[in-house]
């Protein structure tokens, strides 16, 4: 057993679970999306990217590429969530609630991608 | 460039975790502790605001507590949070400092903009694998005439010998195996301006390994390489090496000159030595017995050289089994006065000290200069620390085969048509070349003797072509003459005119120039620089044709006409 691929699966798999947590639940109903978790998904992800960093195989470069989508994806949700409450006039509106839920969905996306690549790695290399 | 980024993200992983972790766990803290807002309300502070509060204070800019005044157990997790983010911040730049710092990285950088420097080269060089004796010679001297070059050696401190030697071109060197292929592609061996790669290192193998790189990466660049044996010369010329120099052949050639066509060899040496030999060392006699010592692979090249114009020779070496096959020799080191005296030494005309050990050499040449003063006396120096000893040994000639590869190799890069002329030369007799060697003297006096080559066509001499098409047919003489002031004379004077494949020594001054000519003069460096007015320069070259300075712009033109 390698620790450091225990801990490399283990924050790729957890961004994958809490991104999908957060997104589980009514798209437009604030209550179902946990603002905590949705900053968990975040930090998550951000520690995915630099664990990917300077691998230099394909698949590492791929795995790299959809953490990055993720962080995207993510940090534009943030910015909305953000928008909505500090500066939006009319508060977090149903429409911007479900905006920053969709994206989370994609982000969601280019998480379940990168577990899929890391299982392609895992069978691929029967070691 | 990828090798540089990928070692910089796989170094900055940890400090980058902690610090996203450390950021986070702030965040999440000021999220979570209850606050006061100005009327004394519970308040929770929301993301952005934590956000916000750990982002200027982890950079220690210091806002203030804001938006409320902030409660005791918020300012105790601050107070908690701002060692954290300070120590991951400090420890991040630490780490990015200490990868700046390992020597590795700075190797891999130095050659990224080493290979960055090469690949934006657009002016023809030259690519030199070795900067020792040979190679520095040739680089001084390539920079001195505005040549390019690109230098790789496998020893650091000759790298930063060349970043220190007072180059007039800036050349770029890397300390790199030139024996491995990839070395030399960095260096631009595939480069499309690269007119050329000198394998220079002092071992034959790594010499044969660029000679081969080359020729196999790029089948058309022009490959000189040194070599000190014959098997590997024979090796070299198997696969098209275009020069091979071996500094022990080139030397008994030149001395084997030198002891049947004395002002042969002095027209050779003037013209392929920088300081060349003064005038008067001709008069020495050279035309007699010749004593060799030490029959190594020196002693060889000189014995086949010597015996082809039947020489008369002694040889001498300590090992019997060296002088097996050969006549007239002598067992001994030639150290002492008794194996000297046996081999003849008071009736030789000259002895050559060709060992392998620099204290034997000198010993060799003082013993034999004291039992007869009037002998020629060659010297082979093996080591370059010894340089001070051997100037002052009073020897005729010292043979220092760095500087003879340098000089061979040069004489080549100069031009194409000098290594010509040199054999078309030894054709002509001693008579012709006294006459010669007058000439030269007359110019150069001690000074370098230079030599370059113009050839007549539209891009290299546009003001021949322009002012033989429109007046009077140039002929040679006026290239000669000084731009300055056409009265006088440049320093120098025509060696040869190659026209359709046909060679002509020493041409007539009044021959007319004609479209596709080459010429080889010979004089000071001045003179070239001088000569490169008059053939690029129309109105110079009209000046010098017609002794009036002529005005070509459109009003003068119609006043004339009026």
């Amino acid at each position: 057993m390698n620790r450091e691929k225990v801990i490399f699966a283990f924050f790729i798999v957890l961004a994958l679970t809490l991104n999908f947590g957060f997104f589980l639940g009514e798209i437009e109903n604030l209550a179902h999306h946990n603002v905590f978790e949705f900053f968990a998904a975040i930090v998550v992800s951000m520690i995915c990217t630099v664990l990917k960093f300077g691998d230099r195989t394909h698949i590492g470069a791929l795995m790299l590429a959809t953490s990055l989508v993720a962080d995207l994806q993510l940090v534009v949700a943030a910015m909305i969530w953000g928008y909505g409450t500090q500066i939006s006039v009319d508060g977090v509106t149903p429409e911007m609630i479900s905006s920053v839920v969709s994206l989370s969905g994609g982000a969601l996306l280019a998480n379940v991608v990168s577990v899929i690549l890391l299982m392609v790695e895992t069978i691929v290399v029967r070691r | 460039m990828n090798d540089i980024f990928y070692l910089l993200l796989r170094r900055l992983r940890q400090p980058l975790i902690i610090l996203i972790v450390i950021y986070s766990v702030s965040t999440v803290g000021f999220v979570i502790i209850p606050g006061q807002d100005d009327q004394g309300n519970v308040w929770h502070m929301d993301f952005f605001h934590a956000v916000y509060f750990v982002s200027f204070m982890g950079s220690t800019i210091g806002f203030g507590e804001i938006p409320y005044s902030f409660t005791a157990a918020q300012r105790a997790w601050t107070l908690v949070s701002i060692y954290g983010t300070v120590i991951s911040w400090l420890y991040s730049i630490g780490s990015l400092l200490a990868l700046f710092q390992e020597p590795v990285f700075g190797r891999m950088l130095r050659r990224r903009s080493f290979v960055n420097e090469v690949s934006n080269f657009n002016e023809p060089f030259y690519l030199v694998c070795g900067y020792g004796i040979t190679g520095g010679a040739i680089i001084k001297k390539l920079s001195e005439r505005g040549i390019r070059a690109v230098v790789i050696d496998i020893n650091q401190e000759r790298i930063d010998r060349l970043e220190m030697d007072d180059l007039l071109t800036r050349v770029p060197g890397f300390c790199a195996d030139a024996s491995l292929p990839e070395a030399l592609d960095d260096a631009g061996l595939q480069h499309t301006s690269c007119v050329g790669v000198l394998a220079l290192t002092n071992n034959d193998n790594v010499n044969l390994s660029i000679s081969i790189a080359s020729k196999l990466l790029a089948p058309q660049r022009v490959v000189v390489s040194r070599t000190e044996s014959e098997i590997n010369a024979r090796n070299l010329s198997s696969f098209g090496t275009d020069h091979i120099v071996d500094p022990f052949r080139a030397y008994a050639e030149y001395l084997s000159l030198a002891a049947h066509s004395p002002y042969m060899h002095l027209v050779y040496d003037w013209l392929i030595n920088p300081d060349h030999r003064p005038l008067s060392s001709a008069y020495k006699k050279t035309s007699g017995l010749w004593i060799i010592c030490g029959l190594g692979r020196f002693g060889k090249a000189l014995y086949y050289e010597f015996a082809k114009h039947d020489v008369e020779l002694v040889l001498l070496d300590d090992d019997e089994r060296q002088l097996k096959n050969y006549k007239n020799t002598v067992v001994g080191l030639g150290t002492e006065a008794t194996t000297l005296e046996i081999a003849g030494v008071r009736d030789a005309v000259g002895i050559i000290a060709g060992t392998d050990n620099d204290a034997d050499n000198l010993s060799i040449i003082m013993t034999a200069q004291e039992l007869n003063p009037k002998l020629v006396t060659v010297v082979r120096q093996n080591l370059n620390t010894n340089t001070l000893v051997y100037k002052n040994s009073n020897a005729d000639f010292i043979m220092e085969s760095g500087r003879i590869i340098a000089n061979r190799i040069l004489a080549k890069l100069k031009t194409p048509l000098l290594p010509m002329f040199i054999e078309q030369m030894q054709q002509q007799d001693d008579v012709w070349a006294h006459t010669l060697l007058n000439r030269m003297s007359s110019i150069a006096d001690d000074r370098e003797l230079d030599s370059w080559s113009i050839t007549v066509n539209g891009d290299e001499t546009p003001a021949i072509i322009a002012v033989s098409a429109e007046s009077t047919p140039v002929k040679l003489s006026v290239l000669m003459k000084d731009p300055r002031h056409r009265k006088d004379q440049l320093r120098c004077f025509p060696l040869m005119l190659r026209r359709n494949g046909d060679l002509k020594l020493l041409p007539g001054e009044l021959t007319v120039l004609e479209d596709g000519d080459q010429i080889l003069f010979c004089g000071l460096a001045d003179a070239s620089d001088q000569m490169s007015w008059s053939i690029n320069n129309y109105n110079i070259l009209f000046y010098l044709q017609t002794g009036e300075e002529p005005s070509h712009n459109l009003l003068a033109k119609l006043l004339k006409r009026v």
